[in-house]
């Protein structure tokens, strides 16, 4: 017995050691990039990177925390993508129509909720595979969304869309270099960052997020011992979605203020990677997104700079580079030991 | 007497649920404004409703064929390829360029020339997510989107620049037209039916795709692995290196769909031609229970789908995506037969509720790496 759990310490902390070497690395290399950039363009270019990863980072890091809260109860969500594009849709329309930005904010949630509350009725409810029920989730998306953008703005959407404006955080934003970065952001920006604090207390620091990960991990324990795993899949499924919302409104309410069909772009796909990178916890998904954030800054400021590169073949590298990751990192990764599979109740 | 039956329980779900799909889509019409009536109609004619349509519907059916043969395929292989969208593009790309930079070759061999890029770099491009799955360990749902990302890019990037038309009167980003040697003859003589001997080698791949899983060695050691890697390592099948083949095999079809869109269809290839073509052949697949002869229907219904929506379009004023939202319904209910037999109090054995994607379950090997 005692053996036993001596060889999980073990194994647990050579876990631990080889995350840790990894953030050691990955984030040295970033320094070295980020200094190298300085040194060749300027402490500016290298703010200016920063202050982009930071934005870009955004609905990457939403789309991670929805693939947490979903997966960590053992249901696999490859909807983000669609969820992201949802509530990108009917935050602008809300939008558009009220000029009230709580409220399209409000919309884009609960759009985005209700197409999780979707998910989790085909994959808990009816056991479809999991993954084609996400499948679903992100055709509909397309469908419903460029339906809908056709049939009520073909000739433009009317002004007037409230957006989100910048925030100017008293005292903090007048730091150097930290306030920049972080505190001169928009509000979605700073709420992921917020969140990731948040998902991770509620996860492994309350009794709901010992229930979620008992349930991700072994869904029959814990129902003996009464926990109903049915309601708790739903519920964090739900709140994934909400959260999705949240990197949806992102796209329409706070980079650019208008709607394009398919204009979440494969973002909550690399929110995934970022949650399976960042080994399905919300600081290394975090730390993930914002490796993912300075590839797509790093095009930008290449722009800025003027240097002339095809933004095709620029635009490539947050696709390649999680191609890399994922096979780089993956095997390594061990997801929640239910993840996937449908609970039938005994 | 069984016979029958099995079949008839095999189609009750499928049609059911576009029959289903198709009222719901009604619902959504109506709701918003518009005339169902003048939506279906015109739903009716552009696909079915006249012999031009029926062509043009069969023109519509040959890259579903394709696609959803590729994407079967890999479900028998207990994978999920995603990347059909980008192994389509490759495909179409490489065929036009072998289409229109090689020449001197005659008309038949150019022709097969075409294809065969079309299906080594389908296949190439399919192969990479394969060989990640089985070496390293990467999901390969994750790599076949990145890669279809990367593909759509890199297309743009050829098509605007490297592979653009030289011809200084074509503005927009394709292809030069490929030659008259590399073309595939159309079926029918009457220039007004579009239809081309794709529709010919769709019906064949399916067979030969048939075969190859139900006849042969290697379809077996796939359908093994598909449906237990563990046992198939333990009776000595290489894991592995079936994962890489299925899914070069697989990105091979694909490429294909893309190559004969190019070769019989445009003559040229620009990229919004494909554009969409992925998503639904994964769900032509699964309307098809990732059978090849189970495609072969579903590739005309979603031909038919595509080819009549723009006539919908052009009567009803009804956008083209709602057809995307009655594809994901199809989805839907395919998936849980479930909601069919509850929707209309149906009795169904347990055969007729298999999962579409057959004894595969993608899900539970999310993330885990294949040792």
């Amino acid at each position: 017995m005692t053996l036993n759990a001596a060889a999980m310490a073990r194994v647990g902390s050579t876990g631990q050691l080889r995350l840790w070497l990894q953030v050691a690395v990955w984030s040295s290399i970033g320094i070295v990039l980020l200094v190298l950039t300085g040194v060749q363009f300027g402490p500016a270019a290298t703010l200016s990177i920063l202050t982009v990863t930071i934005t870009q980072a955004t609905p990457i890091t939403f789309g991670a925390l929805t693939g947490i809260c979903s997966e960590r109860t053992g249901v696999v969500n490859i909807g983000i993508e669609g969820m992201l594009l949802t509530a990108a849709f009917f935050g602008f329309m809300v939008g558009v129509y009220t000029h009230n930005p709580l409220l399209a904010l409000g919309a884009a949630i609960v759009s985005s909720a209700l197409m999780a509350l979707l998910h989790a009725v085909l994959s808990i409810t009816f056991r479809v595979d999991q993954i084609i029920s996400g499948t679903v989730i992100n055709i509909l998306a397309v469908g419903i969304t460029g339906y809908l953008n056709r049939q009520l703005f073909t000739a433009g959407a009317p002004p007037g869309l409230a957006a989100f404006p910048r925030l100017n955080v008293p005292g903090l934003s007048d730091l150097p270099w930290i306030g920049p970065i972080l505190f001169q952001q928009k509000p979605l920006a700073l709420t992921a960052i917020v969140l990731v604090f948040v998902v991770h207390f509620t996860l492994f620091r309350t009794r709901w997020g010992l229930r979620t990960r008992a349930v991700g991990e072994h869904p029959l324990a814990a129902d003996t011992v009464g926990v109903n795993v049915y309601r708790q899949r739903y519920i964090n499924v739900v709140i994934g979605g909400a959260i999705a919302g949240l990197g949806g409104a992102f796209f329409t309410l706070e980079s650019v203020p208008h709607f394009e069909p398919l204009m979440t772009n494969g973002i909550g796909f690399i929110g995934l990677a970022a949650m399976i990178v960042g080994k399905w916890t919300p600081f290394g998904a975090w730390g993930a997104a914002l490796l993912f954030g300075v590839a797509e800054a790093i095009p930008v400021a290449m722009q800025i700079q003027g240097i002339n590169v095809p933004y095709q073949l620029v635009s490539l590298l947050p696709y390649l580079l999680t191609i890399v990751v994922v096979a780089g990192v993956v095997g390594r990764a061990t997801p929640p030991a239910a993840d996937g599979q449908p609970y039938i109740r005994q | 007497m069984a016979g029958w039956r099995a079949w008839l329980y095999a189609l009750i779900v499928p049609v059911l649920a576009v029959i289903t799909a198709l009222a719901i889509g009604a619902v959504v019409i109506a709701l918003t404004g518009g005339s169902v009536l003048k939506a279906y109609q015109g739903l009716w004619e552009g696909s079915f409703g006249q012999p031009r349509s029926i062509s043009n519907t069969l023109v519509r059916t040959t890259p579903y064929i394709f696609g959803g043969l590729a994407v079967a395929l890999a479900f028998k292989g207990g994978l999920f390829n995603i990347g059909v969208e980008g192994q389509i593009t490759v495909g179409a790309l490489a065929t036009a360029f072998v289409g229109y930079a090689v020449s001197g070759v005659p008309f038949p061999a150019h022709l097969i020339l075409a294809l065969l890029a079309g299906f080594v770099v389908g296949g190439l491009w399919g192969a990479i997510p394969g060989f990640l799955k089985a070496y390293t360990g990467a999901h390969e749902v994750i790599v076949t989107i990145m890669l279809n990302y990367v593909a759509i890019n890199v297309a743009s990037y050829l098509l605007g620049g490297p592979m653009k038309d030289r011809n200084p009167a074509v503005a927009i980003a394709q292809t030069a037209p490929v030659l008259q040697s590399a073309r595939l003859p159309p079926l029918l003589p009457d220039p007004q039916y579009r239809v081309h001997w794709g529709i010919v080698l769709g019906l064949l791949a399916a067979v030969v795709v048939w075969w190859l899983l139900q006849k042969t060695t290697l379809g077996f050691e796939i359908r093994t692995v598909g449906a237990n890697p563990n046992a198939a390592r333990y009776a000595g099948i290489s894991v592995g290196r079936t994962t890489v083949v299925v899914m070069a095999l697989s990105g091979g079809l694909a490429g294909l769909a893309g190559a004969l869109d190019v070769v019989g269809l445009n003559y040229y290839y620009a990229a919004a031609f494909t554009a969409g073509y992925g998503f639904d052949s994964i769900a032509v697949a699964l309307l098809g229970r990732s059978n090849p002869f189970g495609v072969l229907p579903s590739a005309l219904l979603f031909g038919g789908l595509a080819s009549g929506s723009a006539r919908m379009q052009f009567l009803s004023q009804i956008p083209i995506d709602i057809i995307q939202v009655v594809q994901a319904l199809i989805l839907i209910f395919v998936a849980a037969p479930t909601m069919i037999r509850w929707l209309y109090r149906l009795r169904l054995p347990r055969e007729a509720e298999a999962p579409a994607t057959g004894d595969v379950q993608f899900g539970a090997s999310w993330g885990k790496a294949e040792t």
